[in-house]
């Protein structure tokens, strides 16, 4: 009996150092050098190997942020600035701040708004929809409501609401990753510069159709009328192809176009108070009046100069 | 368009075919032999069958609603095919709390877990039948022929065919002395030798499987290669010394080969996709089958073998394929 | 006889072709028609003409966009209203010719008369010409360039001519109404593709559940004495009329993956692309006119028709001569119920390809909930490319591109039999269709990045 005992801790123990043994032979021979800093790099990324940076995870990010000889093309949209400045801090090298994003639905076709024409019956995949035809309604640039968003985002931040039948953006989720805007087959998501306090605004759709075609497939259209861009004295605003665009950059946040836009196609988010549509139009209409008083002004002192 | 009318990608019709359809007709296979079995072993077999499908479709619908918290998947018929598979596989004269468990086991441990219909890795009635095997071999292998409706004519007594001539080879008899003492003959194979419902008649098991072929719901190719490695096998072994290794006849028709072959092996979501895959899949199980009766402790080696070969399974679907369309 | 077959796969659906025995009429001309520049497989056609100019039946009005294009020519007389987007059936824009119909004048170079000229033309190059001119493309289906396909790459030689008369897809009956009224002008188009392929032989395949058309076919072949043409029973079995398939069951040979028919000898065309191919080499008619089917399931006798109808009327109009939209449709399809297409504009003008207008009820259409696969196999078994759709739906999901590739996903021909089969209702074909079409894309990506480096490496030898 004790021989057995014996014989196995013996054999078990010899069997233990030779297979340690051929280990630490297999690690030496097969070891990789690695840069110690792509570990570094890796550790103060965020982790979420969303692929939002165009690269296939956070260690492939690491890794050409190691080699790059510069940071300019590379951005974490998770971890923004203050990830960057770690990684910038690690490597040596400065990076400028950037202005934060959060994705934007621009669509505004709410079921009430955009009736269904005809009844879709195939995989619940926009992308599928989207390869079959322009769409349940009479709107082919809208939102087909399958949510490949949703399915795309890691984090949470999109979800269905089943009243609209569009996607919501949770903000406090949302990190600008751009994997919506990319599963989107309509592109009808954008990255947009969350703004001051998160307030911003944008034209909420998309609709390339004339006026009068977009108006009676959606209620809530851009029909291109051109009242906005009109309005708009920070010249922030475009009209091409019977769709109206908000520049960010310029956009003062003044809620004019909001106001005069006929069917709620433009949208303005987060404001500490709801929009008095009458006071705006108002202030407008008295701008134009004085504008109209002063070229009338300028006109005749322009007459009796002349004369 | 004032209707609306419905857009989908083609194909625009369906075939008639549907799980549910599928189940029913693996069902309809099976009553043949359950048909053989009541009438053989009377109200106590019915009980067990009773129980097992009922704690089966039970479990599988309060998993399914309570636990996992989804569209139960009692419509489709496989907990019922899970639950008369399992009851084939037991003696009637089993306690039924034995039977319970063993549903147990097939449903909540085998199924659910893996996330259920056409996820499994294990046969659920395999798995159940070989824990109750295992945890009470007494019960399983043991038998008290319970009354039936029928007089069975060579009704043996005691313990499963397999087992008594594991006995009497172990005592040092040969399998002559075992066919002699226990008076059986070639020909009562048949119909009329076995322990549990499921291993009393070939004939009606054959039927059931030609109707599952008629109606294309299985392919042959599983069942034939299984048979067909046990068949040689045995008669190589045989021929060598027929005094210590059972023959062909007896190997195929015993036990549960071909209700493992014919039934279990089959499952579709436990078995290889592709033709070939299934061949080797079945040559496996045939070859442990036969290592088991001739070398094992155990007098039968059908579930064990399925279920080692249901490990092999993702594997074999991986190496091989079907033949592609102008692909060499 | 022995019935041919293709190899691997297929389905067998009930051919429910209840508009079998309604001949052929011809529509009346609509106020308005509006021609698809986006008719054929290729670049889209340019417009020839401008707004309000009058035009004859027959003239052209488009010419074609890249090689790989076709002319279109006006199906009506009227004047140019309009060359302006307009939404297709799918509800997507394409550029339409709107032309308003003023009287039935066609161009005098087309010989309308009914008598069969039954003698080929010599020339290869002129009667090529003439089915380009003539704008013909491949009517099967598909709608690729006749003239394309009938001229060979060099070095690529026709053993067989394969004329296809399956019309495997359930419901459709134009082809065989085409091969039981016009067999012999069929079989001289057939004589005259023969002809431009250099005199190989020709087979005319054409399904079992027709033997009238067989009758028919092979009484015109026998009548008519060309060489090398005869006509061979197929066995009824979708997708009997794919193009791979129905050289695997003619010829017993497999396109290369990737590959072109012409690859292992063989040139397929549909039936009426012949019918088309004769009439505008033998009578100067260019493709203005074909033949749709009206049908459906459940749907009363006196709603079924096979109408010759001019390219570029309304469905909706048509629908409309025949009768109105049945209460019971559920499901509006142009094509076949395997891989015709679902409607969701009724409005939208009918093109070469147009082959039917099909009805279907709610319960024959409806899809079920999808459940959880049970791996039986099925879809395997039924897919004619020998393919495992299971397998690639769950590539699919797991966006694995290089599985996808190695699995064949780029081989799909979509024709449905994997989604059909199916007894869990998965909707296999709609995310694989999706998959084929990313790896097409990786795999053109791939090739033009070979050709870029190819042609650089030639830019830079020849600087050198």
């Amino acid at each position: 009996m004790t021989q057995t005992f014996i014989w196995t801790v013996a054999i078990l123990t010899v069997l233990g150092l030779l297979l340690a043994l051929i280990l630490f032979w297999v690690a030496r021979k097969f070891k990789v050098e690695e840069d110690p800093r792509i570990d570094e790099v890796e550790k103060v990324m965020p982790g979420a190997n969303c692929g939002g940076c165009g690269f296939a995870g956070c260690r492939a990010f690491a890794d050409a942020a190691v080699k790059a000889t510069n940071l300019d093309n590379q951005y974490c949209p998770v971890g923004g600035d203050e990830v960057m400045q770690k990684v910038a801090s690690i490597l040596g090298f400065t990076v400028a701040a950037k202005a934060p994003q959060v994705a934007v639905v621009r669509c505004n076709g709410t079921c009430s708004a955009r009736p269904r024409i005809n009844e879709y019956d195939g995989v619940q995949s926009c992308r599928v929809k989207a390869a079959l035809y322009s769409g349940d309604t009479g709107c082919a640039f809208g939102c087909l409501g399958c949510g490949d968003c949703v399915a795309a985002c890691q984090f949470g931040a999109l979800t269905m609401d089943p009243e609209t039948g569009l996607p919501v953006v949770d903000e406090s989720k949302c990190t600008a990753c751009g994997a919506c805007t990319k599963a989107c087959p309509k592109h009808i998501i954008e990255l947009r510069p969350k703004g001051p306090r998160g307030m911003r605004m944008y034209v909420s759709c998309l609709n390339k159709d004339k006026g009068p075609v977009a108006k009676k497939a959606c209620a809530s259209a851009c029909i291109g009328c051109g009242l906005c861009a009109k309005t708009c004295t920070h010249d922030a605003i475009t009209v091409v192809d019977n769709v109206a665009y908000i520049d960010a950059a310029k956009c003062k946040l003044c809620r004019e176009c909001e106001a005069v836009c006929p069917t709620g196609a433009i949208h303005g988010v987060n404001f500490p108070k709801e929009l008095d549509k009458e006071a705006v139009k108002k202030r407008i209409a008295d701008r134009k009046a004085k504008a109209a008083e002063a070229a009338k002004a300028a006109e005749e002192k322009k007459e009796v100069a002349n004369g | 368009m004032d209707k609306k009318y419905i857009v989908s990608p083609s194909p625009h019709i369906h075939a008639d075919v549907s799980t549910t359809k599928i189940m029913r007709d693996v069902i309809i296979a099976l009553c043949p032999a359950i048909l053989v079995s009541i009438l053989a072993y009377g109200w106590a077999e019915l009980l067990v069958l009773l129980v097992s499908v009922a704690s089966c479709v039970l479990l599988e619908w309060a998993v399914t609603r309570w636990m996992l918290k989804r569209p139960s998947t009692v419509g489709d018929l496989s907990a019922v095919v899970t639950g008369l598979l399992l009851a084939m596989n037991l003696p009637s004269s089993i306690p039924l709390w034995i039977v319970f468990v063993g549903a147990v086991v097939s449903i909540c441990v085998a199924k659910l877990p893996f996330g259920g219909i056409g996820q499994n890795v294990f046969n659920p009635a395999i798995t159940g039948r070989v824990f109750l095997l295992v945890s009470f071999p007494a019960q399983m292998t043991d038998w008290t022929p319970t009354a039936g409706f029928l007089s069975v004519p060579d009704a043996v007594s005691g313990a499963t065919p397999l087992g008594v001539l594991k006995e009497t080879l172990k005592s040092g008899g040969t399998i002559s002395q075992f066919m002699e003492t226990n008076g059986y003959t070639w020909s009562s194979f048949f119909f009329d030798l076995g322990a549990s419902a499921g291993e009393l008649s070939a004939g009606a098991l054959l039927l059931g499987f030609i109707y599952l072929l008629v109606r294309r719901v299985v392919k042959p190719w599983i069942p034939l290669s299984i048979l067909g490695t046990m068949a040689i096998i045995a008669a190589i072994f045989s021929g060598i010394n027929p005094d210590a290794y059972t023959g062909v006849a007896f190997n195929l028709l015993t036990g549960g080969a071909l209700l493992g072959a014919l039934f279990m092996a089959t499952d579709y979501v436990t078995s290889p996709m592709s033709n070939l895959g299934g061949i080797i899949y079945g040559i496996g199980i045939g070859v442990i089958v036969m290592m088991i009766r001739y070398f094992g402790s155990y007098p039968e080696g059908m579930s064990f073998a399925i279920l080692l070969m249901n490990c092999a399974v993702p594997l074999l679907n991986m190496w091989f394929h079907q033949k592609k369309y102008g692909r060499a | 006889m022995g019935k041919l077959t293709f190899s691997m796969g297929g389905v067998h659906p009930h051919d429910s072709k209840y508009a079998r025995e309604c001949a052929i009429e011809e529509l009346p001309l609509p106020q308005t028609v509006y021609v698809s520049m986006a008719q054929h497989l290729g670049a889209p056609a340019k417009p020839l003409v401008a707004v309000g100019d009058s035009v004859k039946v027959g003239q052209v009005i488009a010419e074609p966009g890249g090689f790989i294009s076709a002319f279109v020519h006006s199906p009506v007389s009227g004047t140019v209203k309009a060359i302006a987007p307009r939404k297709d059936l799918a509800g997507n824009f394409v550029t339409h010719v709107e032309i308003a119909v003023e009287g039935d004048e066609w161009d005098p170079a087309i010989d309308r008369s009914k008598d069969l000229v039954t003698a080929i033309p010599d020339d290869k190059a002129a009667i090529l010409d003439k089915i380009k001119a003539a704008g013909v493309v491949g009517l099967g289906g598909a709608t690729f360039p006749a003239h394309v396909k009938l001229n060979p790459a060099p070095g690529k030689v026709a053993e067989c001519l394969i004329l296809n008369g399956a019309e495997c897809e359930p419901f459709l009956t134009s082809d065989y109404r085409i091969m039981i009224e016009r067999p012999k002008e069929i079989v001289i188009g057939a004589a005259i593709m023969q002809k431009v392929l250099g005199g190989c032989r020709c087979v005319i395949g054409i399904e079992e559940n027709k033997p009238e058309a067989i009758a028919a076919m092979g009484a015109a072949v026998r009548e008519l004495g060309y060489p090398g043409i005869e006509v061979k029973v197929l066995k009824k079995r979708y997708p009997q009329g794919g193009e791979k398939q129905l050289i695997d069951a003619v010829m017993r040979r497999q396109v290369k993956s990737g590959g072109l028919p012409i690859d292992v000898g063989a040139v397929v065309q549909n039936v009426a692309t012949s019918l088309a191919v004769y009439e505008a080499v033998q009578k100067n008619k260019p493709l203005i006119t074909n033949v749709l089917t009206i049908t459906g399931d459940q749907i009363p006798g006196n709603l079924q028709h096979n109408y010759l109808f001019r390219i570029g009327m309304p469905l909706s109009w048509i629908v409309e001569q025949a009768g109105g939209i049945p209460e019971t449709a559920a499901k509006l399809i142009s094509g076949g119920p395997m891989m015709g297409k679902a409607i969701s504009n009724l409005d939208a003008a009918t093109v070469k390809g147009s082959s039917s207008v099909l009805y279907l009820s709610e319960g024959m259409t409806r899809r079920k909930p999808a459940t959880s696969c049970i791996r039986c196999g099925k879809c395997a078994d039924a897919c004619p490319m020998g393919l495992e759709p299971f397998l690639l739906n769950r590539l699919y999901k797991a966006a694995d591109l290089e599985g996808l590739e190695a699995n064949a996903a780029q081989d799909c021909i979509e024709c449905g039999c994997c989604l059909y089969s199916c007894p869990a209702y998965i909707p296999l074909l709609d995310n694989i269709r999706q998959a084929k079409g990313q790896v097409m894309g990786v795999i053109r990506a791939r090739a033009a990045a070979a050709k870029a480096a190819a042609e650089a490496a030639k830019a830079a030898a020849t600087n050198k």
